[in-house]
């Protein structure tokens, strides 16, 4: 059975090896520039030093163009294009379709991933991206199996699916933990604090802690929790799905590292032998579960969640 | 369609004057608010069917409704725009050819749409429709807004992070209808961007399920060695992501200036005294502006007319510029309006000098009221003897909906509204 791709997120050029060690079949990475939350922070260096060391190991290596750009942005963003190709990026994920019109007039054989985090929600929308030259689409997170693979079952392009990490809740361009820290009137805080990590929101009614940041981008609220299917990864892998991916932004590189070496045991297992998957995948759920910072739990995010509206 | 080179302003008989007037588009929760929109002013109105548009919680229009609504608003030379902007699942593909090909046979104008599901769908079946992309795309630069020309759209609904100087370059650079938010509630988050509701209520925003999670109350922590730092101290305001309504009387103007083609309010939950106030106040603007843009001025009365169905504090946003925290709303999140909606009117009789009218919150004799419509200046008085329908005289008008008459200073007509302070 064909086996979907185990995408990752290195933290780092060196993490990559790691990666490769573990498992991974490619890697997201980028800059904040251009990229919205990423494990780490790459440079154009980084990026070449990255496309190197992945390819040593035969891994691709997708880069983020994902952002909400403004006009300030769209004239260096042909630049960035060049630049990806030339050091041989494998594609580019992006959101904005001015990002598509600039890879059709810088690089047009530049493979495109369309990544919006929440709007790929039907194969209709997915396919129209494909027409429009993207070669695959990575699905909204707040869809349920059934309608994960139902979309699987009418794409015209590859499919990839989040099985694991923190995922996005909310972006605005407004700077809302600096604003905050304005309006307590601690100013002199606000530029050398606002970017700090390990913020939270607490939500006193539901118990949750939700973490948030602010970068380039804009303010990022993140999951309360880590999604995580490793166990409930066979459906997919027999429908085809292309790509698996594990978001490991806001974890340590350790922890993404170990998280990997799981998943590639759970897909392998599941590819080769299902009924030994399944007898086995409560022991790969214990083994995340043991890896799980003390406030971050996991959950099945909405794979199995109805949703109302 | 206006062309981006079109002549703004022409002098004639020596004084400059605005030729590229822009619409000015209000929201319609039900028929009776579109009828209210239009009579105060809108020159387009957007509303909701019962399906694919963003606000499950309003009445929303039947295909019947649609019809008598565009019978109405053509009566008027306004158009009717349908709003079918969720992010479709793959449930909601079933039925779609024959909602849009039944808004087409209605007569509606155009459809205000982000998903391409829908927007290749209108084309295909209903290609009468003109198709404006909605807001909830964030389109935010012109290349995006070029790829949207290029795939055959008529207009584009920038999102309400893009400010003056933003709209200005894309104008220049793509021969598009621009539509912009001009007054209302605001998205703190990117539209189309945010799935709080989602995660904190299972309710999805990007199909109308928004639960407003952005308006709630949160405490800002910080781990520090795995313990948990707030960052707010005992009785401080607690943090949020609740974004003061937006408020663009003062930038119209410079919005006109630009060429922006269609200036939107939001509100489609709003009452029909809302949209009767914020309307008039626009229309009003716009066509002091239009009229003689050398010698124009706000009228601070404008301004004040607009606070009196405020419930929640405004701000202009990203017009001018990147917005700081007196932009946020910290601690509370809405307040009683300054005034309220006491009354309809539904006649006059000049004979008498006695007004019918529909009571829609409890008023008595002695009380003083504001009356304001399309028709009159503003003028207030206060209520003397107040009777029924029957000519009974009556203690107070109690009842929602009940038809009372007394006597007013001044002529009235009917859809007059008539407003008491709270």
């Amino acid at each position: 059975m064909k086996k979907p791709e185990l995408l990752v997120t290195p933290t780092s050029v060196s993490h990559i090896d790691e990666l490769a060690a573990a498992g991974a079949d490619a890697v997201i990475i980028g800059e904040q520039r251009y990229g919205l939350r990423l494990a780490g922070e790459f440079s154009r260096n980084d990026v070449a030093a990255a496309v190197k060391a992945a390819h040593r190991h035969g891994m691709n290596v997708y880069v983020a163009m994902n952002a909400i750009f403004h006009n300030d942005k769209v004239d260096e963003l042909g630049d960035y294009v060049a630049f990806l190709a030339d050091v041989g990026a494998d594609a580019i994920v992006f959101g904005d379709p001015a990002v598509l019109l600039t890879v059709r007039e810088t690089a047009p054989h530049m493979k495109l991933h369309w990544s919006t985090e929440t709007t790929a929600t039907n194969w209709y929308a997915c396919n129209y991206w494909g027409r429009k030259g993207a070669k695959r689409a990575v699905l909204a997170r707040e869809l349920n199996m059934d309608a994960i693979l139902e979309i699987k079952a009418h794409a015209e392009v590859e499919i990839e699916v989040q099985v694991h990490g923190a995922t996005c809740m909310y972006q605005s361009k407004r700077s809302l933990i600096g604003s905050y820290f304005e309006y307590q009137g601690k100013v002199m805080e606000v530029e050398r604090k606002k970017y700090e990590k390990g913020m939270f929101l607490y939500d006193k009614e539901r118990g949750n802690k939700y973490p948030i940041f602010e970068d380039e981008n804009g303010t990022h609220i993140m999951s309360p929790n880590d999604l995580c299917i490793i166990d409930e990864l066979g459906d997919m892998v027999e429908a085809g799905i292309d790509s698996f991916k594990i978001d490991g932004i806001l974890h340590e590189p350790r922890y993404i590292t170990e998280v990997t070496k799981l998943y590639r045991r759970a897909i392998d297992l599941c590819a080769a032998d299902r009924k030994r998957y399944e007898r086995e995948k409560d022991e790969l759920l214990a083994a995340v579960e043991a890896l799980q910072p003390p406030h971050r739990r996991i959950d099945t995010g909405f794979f199995f969640k109805e949703t109302i509206y | 369609m206006l062309l981006k080179n079109d002549r703004i302003s022409e002098i004639i008989d020596g004084k400059r004057v605005i030729v590229k007037k822009p619409e000015l588009l209000a929201p319609a929760g039900n028929l009776e608010k579109l009828k209210i929109a239009v009579h105060y002013g809108a020159d387009a109105v957007f509303i909701g069917g019962q399906e694919y548009s963003l606000r499950a919680n309003a009445d929303n229009f039947t295909i019947e409704e649609i019809r008598e609504g565009v019978e109405f608003a053509n009566r008027y030379g306004a158009k009717v725009y349908v709003t079918a902007n969720i992010y479709a699942h793959n449930e909601n593909i079933p039925g779609l050819d024959d909602y849009l090909r039944a808004l087409e046979d209605a007569g509606v104008s155009g459809i205000i749409v982000a998903d391409p599901l829908i927007i290749e769908t209108a084309r295909r079946v209903a290609p009468k429709l003109e198709v404006h992309l909605s807001t909830q795309q964030s389109l935010t630069n012109w290349k995006a807004v070029q790829f949207w020309k290029e795939e055959g759209l008529e207009r584009v609904v920038l999102a309400r992070e893009v400010g003056a100087e933003e709209i200005r370059q894309i104008k220049e650079k793509v021969d598009i209808e621009i539509e912009a938010f001009i007054h209302g509630a605001m998205c703190s988050a990117y539209s189309g961007r945010c799935v709080l509701s989602n995660h904190m209520t299972a309710r999805d925003s990007n199909r109308g399920g928004c639960c407003q999670s952005c308006r709630w109350d949160y405490d800002l922590y910080q781990f520090s060695d795995d313990r948990e730092i707030p960052l707010f101290a005992e009785g401080d305001a607690p943090f949020a992501m609740s974004a003061k309504d937006l408020n663009l009387i003062r930038a119209i103007p410079a919005m006109i200036e630009l060429g922006v083609d269609s200036l939107k309010i939001e509100g489609r939950m709003k009452s029909i005294h809302y949209v009767a106030t914020v309307v008039s106040v626009y229309r009003k603007v716009i066509d002091a502006y239009c009229a003689d843009p050398d010698h124009f001025t706000i009228r601070e009365e404008w301004v004040r007319e607009l606070e009196k169905c405020a419930n929640r504090e405004t701000a202009p946003s990203f017009f001018n510029g990147f917005p700081d925290y007196t932009n946020h709303m910290y601690g509370t999140h809405s307040r009683k309006t300054t005034h309220e909606f006491a009354g309809l009117v539904l006649g006059y009789d000049p004979e008498t000098g006695i007004a019918t009218v529909q009571q829609r919150n409890h008023f008595r004799p002695g009380d003083e009221v504001e009356f304001f419509g399309p028709e009159i200046e503003n003028f207030t008085q206060v209520i003397d003897t107040i009777w029924d329908e029957d000519g009974n005289e009556l203690d107070a008008a109690r009842h929602p909906l009940q038809i009372v008459k007394f006597k007013v200073k001044r002529p009235l007509f009917p859809y007059n509204m008539m407003r008491k302070e709270n």
